[in-house]
């Protein structure tokens, strides 16, 4: 399993903060699991367009779209950040 | 290395005043205080901010260490509040606290401006035109960028 977090505008938008998902098959980095999460159509393929400034964690981590992905892994979606 | 992620405001004299108790050795303590502040197109009544509880505590603790390794701090401390504050309210505190002003000065815009692009917070801010998420600021990237590459002398800074 995955854990999924999305935050602020992403939150917002997709209208889910968190969910738990079995590890697709082909997701191996943060780049196609962006692109599974597309798939789902509407607001995802909008709000992970990638265009958009998205901006990924893997385990509380900053993450690059090549970042790996193991099963059990905690992934978070985020605009970029505007704290301070 | 005290960092705190809190909803309740903060004495930035106190938080000072703990910085350096009990080493003398401290000869400086450089302090900033961020605040929430009316924009010039439309005042911001309040604004919500969030975060990504364990990741903040994390990334702050990242910044800190990395500032220790960079400059001599004998004490550094980062308060960031997080739920909904009002136009004219304290938003962050950073401390530094060294032998000497330079490794205060630069250890803490180092972490300010580390924390404004790597730790996970969002403001939303809600004006009389409706709420609005803040978008990051290209000048902010810059700022962080500014301390990369292996140039530890704050003089040498572009």
């Amino acid at each position: 399993m995955l854990k999924l977090l999305y935050f602020a505008r992403l939150r917002e938008n997709l209208g889910v903060a968190a969910e738990q998902i079995a590890l697709p098959a082909g997701v191996v980095d943060v780049a196609t699991l962006a692109w599974h999460l597309r798939a789902r159509g509407d607001a995802w393929a909008r709000e992970l367009a990638p265009e958009r400034p998205i901006r990924a964690a893997v385990n509380q981590a900053m993450a690059r779209g090549e970042t790996r992905i193991r099963d059990g892994d905690e992934i978070a979606f985020f605009p970029p950040v505007t704290g301070g | 290395m005290a960092i705190r992620v809190q909803t309740e405001d903060f004495d930035a004299g106190s938080e000072l005043r703990r910085l350096r108790a009990g080493d003398r050795n401290i000869g400086a303590v450089a302090s900033f205080v961020g605040l929430v502040r009316d924009l010039a197109s439309a005042p911001v009544a309040e604004m919500v901010l969030e975060h990504y509880p364990g990741m903040t505590e994390k990334s702050l603790q990242a910044i800190v260490s990395e500032a220790q390794a960079r400059w001599r701090l004998l004490g550094a401390a980062v308060i960031h509040r997080v739920g909904r504050l009002r136009a004219g309210e304290q938003i962050v505190w950073v401390g530094c606290a060294s032998e000497h002003r330079r490794e205060a000065f630069a250890a803490c815009e180092f972490i300010v401006d580390a924390l404004k692009t790597r730790a996970p917070f969002w403001k939303k801010e809600y004006t009389p035109d409706g709420p609005r998420w803040v978008d990051a600021r290209a000048a902010d990237e810059q700022a962080a960028r500014r301390w990369e590459g292996d140039d530890d002398d704050p003089a040498h800074r572009p």
